[in-house]
């Protein structure tokens, strides 16, 4: 019994009842090359802030109002109908920007799948039902029979997140399980022999998974197509606009050692006192400590020393070195020099490993026995408090530094922390470790004069 | 060592192995390796599980399946090869038996030949060497529960803390099995200190990581680190119904009669030090500290005293003037910090992960990873388990017999074996010749279709 119809009448009335697209297909209309470039940054304004309210790990119902707020202030055309061509447009430009590398599509697979998640969520339900037609989505609607079978379960799920069932004519979806992997993962569904119950309320997720999984795709085919053909053609026209407009935005990835240099093994010791963020000074410590680390904290570390400046045969160096009191250097050898040499590209597909960013490290889930992580987000209160005080930050920045823990604005009290250790500020905020680092030098370099 | 001094080596050591049967020393050895290899270890039956019912018999049997599969060894001197491939089980055997492997990993099923991955990835920009299929695979090592046991550490393991990696084994196979509806599914002992566990239903193997990743997290109730105190949160006013199954049908029990009096989690102020601070009200806790340094002496009486001071905790927590929520779900969080799976997700959420394939041999403990009967896991001991120098006196003294089918049936590999066969491949290939089957029919039916028209 399929209980999803098309509401959604062929043709006449589609805008009418959704103005949300699905971007199957690029728009056949004129653009000036002057609304090409404006559109896209306008889009990017909004991407960009909810790539920043999903690194301050933003609730739900907070991102649900950045995500209006961001389209309000720079999606809306004068023209009322010219809203909807400026939101198709700068999407398949921004296509175009970010299809490129495999970092980048991620990045914007992301957060435009973040973007449609919440503007799904303002349309109506008939709007929504329409949208769900649209993706002809494998669902069946659980008959009264099943519904009796499986009520428990259902109202034992709906109870475990604090709600309670809707009343007795509550539709659920029976799907595969793979299809909302989302609502798998946080246990929001009831799962049986395979087949997961999705209420009504829960159908984002569907059409979330759906949306993603065609955008993945379409980028892929988008790439494909602009460096077999499209860069040529249009050299002189967007390709210069086009490569220009992902750099303003993402930031560096700090994957090769700045201006700052090289280190050897011999500065860590110094730089992690001065110049290690507070994450990374965790790390360091804990394998002196310890003499050893997880695979999470050796790659946070690692990676960030890469960037930093140290080189392979260093990095083999140092770890080998502090793994020494408890790992053999045969050991050594044999289980971790390959996942290190990894990390630089010369070992399996030899990819050159970009350091982690503060989103990645905030977004991370460190378990048992693991120090990786964000310390603002992952520390207890006073884990956090103790580690300031090692620092030296005084007892009053830390409860400035703390009460945006609370807040959870886990960067904006890394900067806290980076201007109380420093003494200056830092209006940038901090973005990335090895931003940390950079900054951190040049604001000691310029301190004691030039420092070799 | 060239093929065939490999081979007369092997077949030296037997016959001195014969004229001194008892003199075979404990332990790993890599001529003993050599002798595994070539009589023991199932290389057919491997061959066949990783074809997955593409032998070639079937017209609409996929022909280069197998030959995309990643193998990797290690061999004696630590050399790693990484993307190895076999095409037969002829070519597999023999390149086992040439390079006597100290361990075998398996990897995923790439889009192609792994072997001739540079080849491909001569062609341009795309990414065409990649991961298609890969069983979805479990990983739980002792070695992460240091913080609740306090008899061994490490990758130590005696009887007294293995039950974990049975429980594990319980509420894991179970939640895969009724809720995410598998039904191919081996557990293999790895050989020293833990459990692993492949997938293998073709809904499995075609699993993305996005996916794998979801089902990981389903499994995840740790969400503490290192450098936060609690380990555990069960939030809301009720458990998931996998969780809730999982704590009445495993947890509960196994931690009262079990843990608790064989870990003496309550016993001294150290251990249960520890318990305390898992209740969110510190006067609560006080309450039971006080309680439990008062009658340190006094508790001459013959019940153990972790049951009763575990039965003290749970009815000052759970006694009617404990209104919070918190504190009522303290006794569930205690018990499943103590005793709930710990995984390695990161082992499950990537299709590129490598995994010990069963049947290797550990080369620090010398026991062969064979598979466990989930159904029988409580009977399963890793002390009994059969080790390369046990197999190889076993051999010498049934060396003459010659009505045994196979060289494995004289020996206490015999058992693992046969159970791999019938009770993990024979299903699981059934299935895979009916899946393949369909799959023809549905293509058959959907080129007639085409042709009528």
């Amino acid at each position: 019994m399929e209980v999803v119809q098309s509401h959604r009448k062929p043709s006449s009335n589609n805008v009418a009842v959704s103005t949300l697209p699905l971007y199957r297909s690029a728009p056949l209309l004129e653009v000036r090359l002057e609304d090409f470039e404006l559109f896209a940054m306008d889009r990017l304004r909004v991407l960009k802030g909810i790539s920043d309210g999903l690194g301050r790990g933003k609730k739900p119902e907070e991102m649900e109002k950045l995500v209006a707020d961001l389209w309000k202030a720079n999606m809306r055309h004068p023209q009322a109908n010219e809203e909807a061509n400026k939101d198709i447009i700068s999407h398949f430009v921004l296509r175009l920007v970010y299809c490129r590398t495999e970092e980048l599509r991620k990045w914007f697979l992301s957060m435009e799948t973040t973007l449609f998640r919440y503007r799904f969520r303002f349309e109506s339900s008939e709007a929504q039902r329409a949208l769900m037609s649209e993706f002809k989505l494998p669902c069946k609607a659980v008959s009264n029979a099943e519904f009796e079978s499986v009520k428990d379960k259902l109202g034992q799920v709906a109870r475990s997140m604090g709600q309670t069932l809707a009343a007795a004519d509550a539709i659920f979806y029976k799907v595969p399980f793979e299809e909302v992997p989302e609502l798998v993962a946080g246990r929001r569904v009831f799962i049986y022999k395979g087949h997961a119950y999705v209420a009504m309320n829960q159908v984002v997720s569907l059409v979330v998974t759906q949306f993603r999984s065609y955008l993945s795709k379409a980028l892929i085919l988008t790439n494909r197509k602009w460096t077999s053909t499209v860069r040529e053609h249009e050299k002189d026209r967007l390709a210069p606009i086009v490569e220009a407009l992902c750099t303003s935005y993402l930031g560096p990835d700090y994957s090769q050692p700045n201006e700052a240099g090289e280190i050897s093994v011999k500065d860590i010791d110094h730089f992690a006192k001065t110049s290690f963020p507070l994450c990374m000074r965790h790390l360091f410590e804990k394998v002196r400590e310890d003499h050893h680390l997880k695979h999470g904290g050796r790659m946070q570390l690692g990676l960030f020393l890469k960037g930093v400046g140290l080189k392979l045969d260093d990095a083999l160096a140092f770890w080998k070195a502090e793994f020494a009191p408890k790992v053999s250097a045969e050991r050594f050898d044999k289980e971790y020099a390959y996942n290190i040499r990894h990390n630089y590209g010369r070992e399996g597909k030899r990819t050159d490993y970009t350091p982690y960013s503060c989103q990645k490290i905030i977004s991370s889930t460190p378990g048992v026995g693991d120090h990786h992580g964000c310390p603002y987000r992952h520390f207890s209160e006073e884990n956090l408090k103790a580690a300031l005080v090692r620092m030296g930050v005084s007892s009053r920045a830390v409860e400035d530094v703390m009460d945006k823990v609370r807040n959870r604005h886990y960067q904006l009290a890394c900067t806290l922390t980076f201007e109380a250790v420093h003494g200056s500020s830092c209006d940038a905020g901090i973005n990335h470790p090895n931003q940390y680092f950079i900054d951190s030098q040049k604001i000691l370099q310029s301190k004691n004069g030039s420092v070799a | 060592m060239t093929k065939e001094e490999a081979e007369s080596g092997r077949d030296d050591m037997v016959i001195d192995g014969d004229e001194k049967a008892n003199a075979v020393p404990e332990g790993f050895d890599a001529n003993y390796l050599r002798i595994y290899y070539g009589k023991l270890f199932p290389h057919a039956d491997m061959f066949k599980w990783m074809s997955y019912g593409n032998d070639g018999k079937h017209p609409a049997c996929d022909r280069s399946y197998i030959g995309r599969r990643e193998f990797s060894f290690t061999l004696e001197n630590d050399i790693y090869i990484r993307f190895q491939s076999f095409n037969s089980v002829t070519e597999l055997e023999n390149s086992i038996k040439e390079k006597c492997p100290f361990k075998i990993d398996i990897g995923p099923v790439y889009s192609v030949d792994p072997a001739k991955r540079h080849a491909y990835a001569q062609g341009g920009g795309d990414n065409v060497f990649t991961p298609v299929e890969r069983e979805l695979v479990f990983d739980i090592d002792i070695t992460d529960y240091d913080d609740v046991r306090y008899c061994c550490t490490g990758a130590d393991v005696c009887l007294e803390c293995w039950p974990l990696m049975t429980i594990a084994i319980k509420v894991i196979d179970t939640a895969l099995r009724d809720d995410f509806g598998f039904n191919h599914i081996l557990w293999v002992y790895s050989g020293r200190r833990g459990v692993h566990c492949w997938v293998c239903d073709g809904k499995a193997r075609r699993l993305t990581n996005e996916q794998r990743a979801a089902i990981a997290d389903y499994f995840r109730v740790y969400k503490g680190n290192e450098n936060s105190h609690k380990k555990i949160s069960l939030p809301g006013p009720v458990l998931h119904p996998f969780l809730a199954r999982s704590y009445t049908e495993v947890l509960k029990g196994f931690f009262e009669a079990k843990m608790l009096p064989n870990q003496n989690l309550l016993s001294c102020q150290e251990r249960y030090e520890k318990i305390l601070e898992m209740i969110p009200d510190a006067s609560v806790a006080s309450e039971l500290r006080g309680r439990w340094q008062e009658n340190k002496r006094a508790s001459m009486s013959k019940d153990d005293i972790n049951l009763v001071r575990w039965e003290q905790l749970k009815s000052v927590l759970q006694s009617g003037k404990q209104k919070t929520q918190g504190l009522r779900r303290c006794v569930e969080e205690v018990v499943f910090s103590f005793t709930y799976p710990r995984l390695d997700m990161e082992v499950s959420k990537h299709m590129n992960h490598l995994l010990k394939a069963p049947f290797c041999v550990h080369p620090k403990t010398g026991r062969v990873c064979v598979p466990i009967d989930p159904n029988n896991c409580d009977e399963f001991d890793p002390t009994t388990v059969p080790t390369l120098s046990q197999l190889v006196k076993e051999l010498n003294r049934g060396g003459l017999r010659q009505d045994a089918e196979n060289e494995w049936d004289g020996t206490s590999l015999g058992e693992s074996v046969k159970f791999f066969r019938t009770s993990f491949l024979q299903p699981l290939l059934k299935s895979c010749k009916e899946e393949i089957e369909s799959s023809y029919n549905a293509k058959l039916q959907q080129s007639k279709n085409t042709l009528n028209w």
